[in-house]
């Protein structure tokens, strides 16, 4: 087993101090849980507030002139339209319209901040530069961390540090001093809770990490926790719901896709994979993301089979595992489309078939403070 | 210092045996079992009657990580099984020694249970 090549973040110390078990993570060495474990942690962050190390993720700074009209000849987002001060999720996609990442991008008047998922932050900064014009530089920021605070007490822990975020709204951002350090901060989050995530410098990290740990509704929680949050709140997880070989359509993820960019739209689309999502937006597509609930209580995993009453396979499982504040599995799969017309799915589980259903709502449902 | 019970066998992937007067075998897995499986969420049993070889799949476990295999530490036949953990899965981290238990089997040869590690040989596998 050799750990040589992995990476830590600016917090690996802390994880080590609270006793976190450390597992490889896109490259990373990463905390999957700490001595609460997985269920206790989960919990948590539903009633009171949950910090999650995510600096493995990358912070992509793009500074120089017309950045929004510029990003818009490649992503399929309204990027015009994002007021300064403003956040909004945003999908890279190939020429053949499949999702090369998902990522947040931010308007903060001088620069944008793009905040994208670990193991593509490199080939998105590369991408970036191969796309944008050369006035635009585009800077992977190596040098900061980032830090989430999730839950429903989260609001009220951080305006003790930081009183201005008491008014933010879902998707607000802003350069504010929590603790007396300085922070670029967002309200946002990959939980379905209201909450914040934090870009702080590397160096302040710990300081800032400890500051919020000290205030008791606070608990360190692992990726292992955020899994089962993320996938209760009908969250996709790039690499397992959605990957190069998926489109945003196939993917559910067309609310994504604002009308002005769509066809028919006032700047419809010119972005890299628009031929291709026209298309499906005209002719439909075969297969679709959709959230399952599972009769009983084993959980069905990832690559489980979906078949028909007649034991046709018609889709397959993506996210599979078990909800601690549902008390139950939670799944998402691909299926055909033309299968879920029909009343009776299966999941195929050790030999045995599971009965599954379409659900349209996610399992919690999603507590943004919308102001 | 280890508390791992001395009373019990141990099978090396991470199951106990208690010879019970009746002449049964209780079966459930370790403490290092449970810690490392993390919070178990659903216990797959086996049927009353199904009989299996020593080492064969018996049940299944699933916590919020994966699914593990449980295995029979001596071949027998099920003559009973733990409902209360269909309702109450965390029993098995709670008390992987006692209430946590999976089920019970009658062994076709009692001597099979020399095969299985003491505790301190369990302990030392564990640690190694």
């Amino acid at each position: 087993m050799s750990d040589s090549n992995l990476q830590r973040t600016a917090l690996y110390q802390l994880h080590i101090d609270l006793g976190a078990k450390m597992v490889p993570f896109a490259g990373y060495e990463m905390p999957v849980q700490y001595p609460l474990g997985v269920k206790k942690e989960h919990l948590h962050t539903r009633e009171a507030a949950g910090l999650f190390d995510v600096s493995h993720m990358g912070q992509i700074r793009l500074q120089g002139e017309n950045i929004a009209r510029e990003l818009e000849k490649i992503l399929p987002q309204d990027v015009l339209g994002l007021a300064e001060g403003r956040q909004r999720y945003g999908l890279m996609l190939n020429e053949q319209g499949g999702i090369r990442d998902d990522l947040m991008f931010a308007n903060r008047g001088d620069d944008f901040l793009l905040v994208v998922n670990a193991a593509c932050k490199n080939d998105d900064a590369a991408w970036l530069r191969e796309h944008l014009p050369s006035s635009i530089q585009v800077e992977l920021q190596n040098d900061r961390a980032l830090l989430a605070l999730q839950g429903p007490k989260a609001r009220a822990v951080l305006s003790k540090l930081a009183p201005t975020t008491a008014a933010m709204r879902f998707m607000d951002t802003g350069f504010i001093s929590v603790a007396g350090i300085d922070c670029w901060l967002s309200c946002s989050g990959y939980t379905g809770e209201d909450g914040y995530e934090i870009s702080v410098a590397s160096a302040d990290a710990e300081k800032l990490a400890k500051a919020l740990l000290a205030e008791p509704e606070v608990e360190a929680i692992g990726l292992g926790a955020r899994d089962s949050l993320r996938l209760e709140a009908g969250l996709c997880l790039y690499g397992h719901d959605m990957d190069q070989s998926r489109s945003p359509i196939e993917a559910g993820l067309l609310w994504a896709i604002q009308k002005c960019r769509r066809p028919g739209g006032e700047r419809e689309g010119g972005y890299i994979g628009a031929s291709v999502i026209a298309q499906q937006l005209q002719d439909g597509v075969a297969e679709k993301r959709v959230l399952l609930d599972v009769e009983g209580r084993a959980p069905v995993r990832e690559h489980s089979a979906i078949v028909n009453a007649d034991g046709e396979r018609v889709g397959e499982v993506c996210s599979g595992g078990f909800g601690p504040s549902t008390g139950g599995p939670l799944a998402m799969a691909y299926i055909a489309c033309s299968a879920m017309e029909q009343q009776t799915l299966f999941a195929e589980l050790r030999g045995k078939k599971i009965p599954v259903a379409v659900r349209s709502g996610s399992f919690v449902p999603q507590r943004y403070y919308r102001g | 210092m280890s508390n791992t019970p001395s009373e019990l066998k141990y099978a090396s992937s991470h199951e106990w045996a208690r010879l019970e007067e009746d002449g049964t075998v209780t079966v459930g897995i370790t403490h290092h079992a449970q810690d490392s499986l993390g919070d178990v969420v659903f216990v797959e049993l086996p049927e009353v009657g199904a009989e299996y070889g020593a080492g064969e799949e018996a049940a299944v476990v699933e916590s919020v990580k994966a699914a593990s295999d449980i295995y029979a530490p001596v071949s027998g036949e099920v003559v009973a099984v733990n409902d209360a953990l269909e309702e109450s899965p965390e029993t098995v981290n709670e008390y992987p020694y006692s209430d946590g238990w999976f089920f019970r089997l009658k062994p076709s040869d009692v001597s099979e249970l020399d095969n299985l590690l003491s505790n301190d040989d369990y302990d030392a596998q564990c640690e190694g």
